[in-house]
């Protein structure tokens, strides 16, 4: 059993098109979280990065780049990347240093600065990279894996478009409510019916958009937090990162196939829901001490999926969830208070920070409009390409 | 002027009209099958390591998914941005014996009204695109009730 660390503050940039350097809101995140933690910027003796392929250089070493944008102090630095789920590698980096005392107070940020239109792999021809690949070969772009997966949860669960569209118009509402979103207009699934279709089923006002911002947390150890006063600190109680086991049967980001079963039988447990699963157990809970979940839904099928592999339902039961009005604020177990990425798009390497700032607000009881009532427990989740899972689970 | 007909990528398919076959390899040791070919090491945790050898893979399989990309996608995609652009269906197939999944554009004129999943298709010759000098071929999944 690992131990608790606390998280002592937390702070984003807002999600948008700003057009700046991703340093830029990766320091203003990294500022608020310190404010918020009422920790001074020399007082902190780590910091770890989430990196970004689209800033260059200083992207891969994220974690260099923002100790030297707050004022080289001297701070031990880390740079991780593992695609969407590089935020919640950095804070599993970060937790580690304080769980073995290598650090006491550690600063996590994660920023972007997104191109417009859809990602693409690194320039250059490199027929040895997956990524590069699928693009050459098939063009296939993220949308259409998610096209893909909603498809067949039609065919298996019949689940329809218009229960897509209802996680659209649940998180724009939500997202409404939300002063860091991006998009705080409310949608009726007339509009999202309305809009172009990108990847067949899904339109455009079910795939999440690209977007910059930038998120941080300040973490520490619990014996830190009451030195320094907080008594009943937020606490990160599990963070998962566990990787598929072969064979990984679910077609899956970039790959144009998935590996065989021939050889060797599947594990019960598929990937996606193995992330979640980790995570309870490493906190000694399961879904039914949940108060509410922020999960990655790049469309609004993936949302639905994440519910099962959550255990917030039985499989093929997401939609009756949905319907039932379980996943909204008010409800059962809400989920993606924040808007989640339908009213945030999404900043790669800031998203996973992004989705532990709303359980600390929650937890805390300081989200405003979107609070969730007398929230305990909270859990993230979130899968990054090249199959990194990343979940994290925080309590008060 | 005639044009050399190129793999898109070298090694993953090969042959033409009812010879075509994608290309695998199979551990000797424990009979995984690897699609893009694995030529360097059997990547089955429980297996000691095998000889990979070249094996076709079947003709035939069922829709796994399908979906379409109704928007131009980026580089390195070649398409021509003079001409309109034209959508194209994209079918996951499961194979049977070799248990595993694998993407690929369907034939031209096939759309996602086509298609169902469970459907058979099967692999077939198609050309990616053509520049000056080269016909760029590769892999499609066609229906197999279909008559383009």
């Amino acid at each position: 059993m690992t131990g608790d660390v606390a998280v002592l503050g937390v702070g984003m940039h807002p999600w948008g098109k700003w057009g700046r350097r991703f340093v830029e809101y990766g320091v203003a995140a990294a500022r608020a979280a310190l404010a918020d933690a009422g920790i001074g910027w020399q007082e902190v003796d780590s910091v770890v990065g989430a990196s970004t392929v689209r800033g260059g250089y200083p992207g891969y070493v994220a974690g260099a780049t923002f100790a030297q944008a707050l004022g080289w102090q001297g701070a031990r630095v880390a740079s991780v990347y593992a695609a969407c789920a590089s935020g919640a590698q950095a804070l599993d980096t970060a937790r580690a240093r304080i769980l073995s005392g290598l650090a006491e107070v550690v600063l996590v940020v994660g920023a972007d600065a997104a191109p417009k239109g859809f990602f693409r792999p690194a320039g250059g021809d490199r027929p040895d990279d997956p990524d590069w690949l699928r693009f050459r070969v098939l063009g296939a772009t993220n949308p259409t894996y998610f096209g893909l997966y909603a498809r067949r949860r039609m065919a298996l669960y019949g689940d329809t478009p218009e229960d897509f569209a209802q996680v659209k118009v649940k998180n724009a509402a939500l997202g409404a409510l939300n002063p860091n979103a991006r998009y705080r207009k409310r949608v009726t699934a007339e509009q999202v019916a309305a809009s172009a279709v990108v990847a067949d089923p899904l339109r455009l006002l079910d795939i999440c958009a690209t977007s910059d911002g930038g998120a941080a947390v300040v973490l520490a150890g619990m014996e830190f937090a009451r030195r320094h006063g907080i008594a009943e600190p937020v606490r990160i109680r599990a963070v998962s990162t566990v990787s598929p086991r072969y064979p990984n049967t679910v077609l899956d980001l970039p790959d144009i196939a998935t590996d065989s079963a021939a050889g060797a039988e599947p594990a019960p447990m598929p990937f996606r829901a193995s992330i979640a699963h980790a995570a309870y157990e490493e906190a000694g809970i399961g879904p039914e001490d949940l108060s509410l979940a922020e999960v990655y839904d790049l469309s609004t099928a993936l949302e639905l999926q994440w519910y099962e592999d959550l255990g917030l339902c039985a499989e093929a039961e997401a939609g009756k969830l949905l319907r039932e009005g379980a996943t909204t604020l008010g409800g059962r177990i809400p989920v993606n208070a924040s808007g989640g990425l339908a009213s945030f798009g999404e900043a790669v390497p800031a998203q996973a920070i992004a989705q532990v700032c709303e359980l600390t607000w929650q937890l805390r009881g300081e989200a405003g409009d979107r609070q969730v009532a007398g929230a305990r427990v909270g859990i993230t989740a979130n899968q990054g390409l090249f199959g990194h899972g990343s979940s994290v689970v925080a309590v008060r | 002027m005639s044009r050399t007909r190129t793999p898109v990528v070298a090694g993953w398919f090969t042959g033409e009209g009812e010879g075509f076959r994608l290309l695998g390899t199979r551990c000797s040791a424990c009979a995984s099958v690897f699609f893009p070919r694995e030529d360097a090491f059997c990547r089955n945790p429980g297996c000691a390591g095998g000889e990979l050898a070249e094996v076709p893979l079947s003709p035939r399989g069922r829709v796994w998914s399908y979906t379409d990309s109704r928007y131009r996608p980026p580089s390195p995609y070649v398409s021509d941005p003079e001409l309109s652009w034209e959508p194209y269906a994209l079918i996951a197939v499961e194979l049977e014996s070799e248990r595993l999944v694998v993407l690929g554009q369907a034939v031209p004129g096939i759309t996602v009204a086509d298609l169902a999943i469970g459907m058979e298709v099967e692999a077939v010759p198609g050309v990616l695109h053509e520049d000056e000098e080269t016909t760029w071929t590769t892999w499609q999944w066609r229906p197999t009730g279909a008559t383009a």
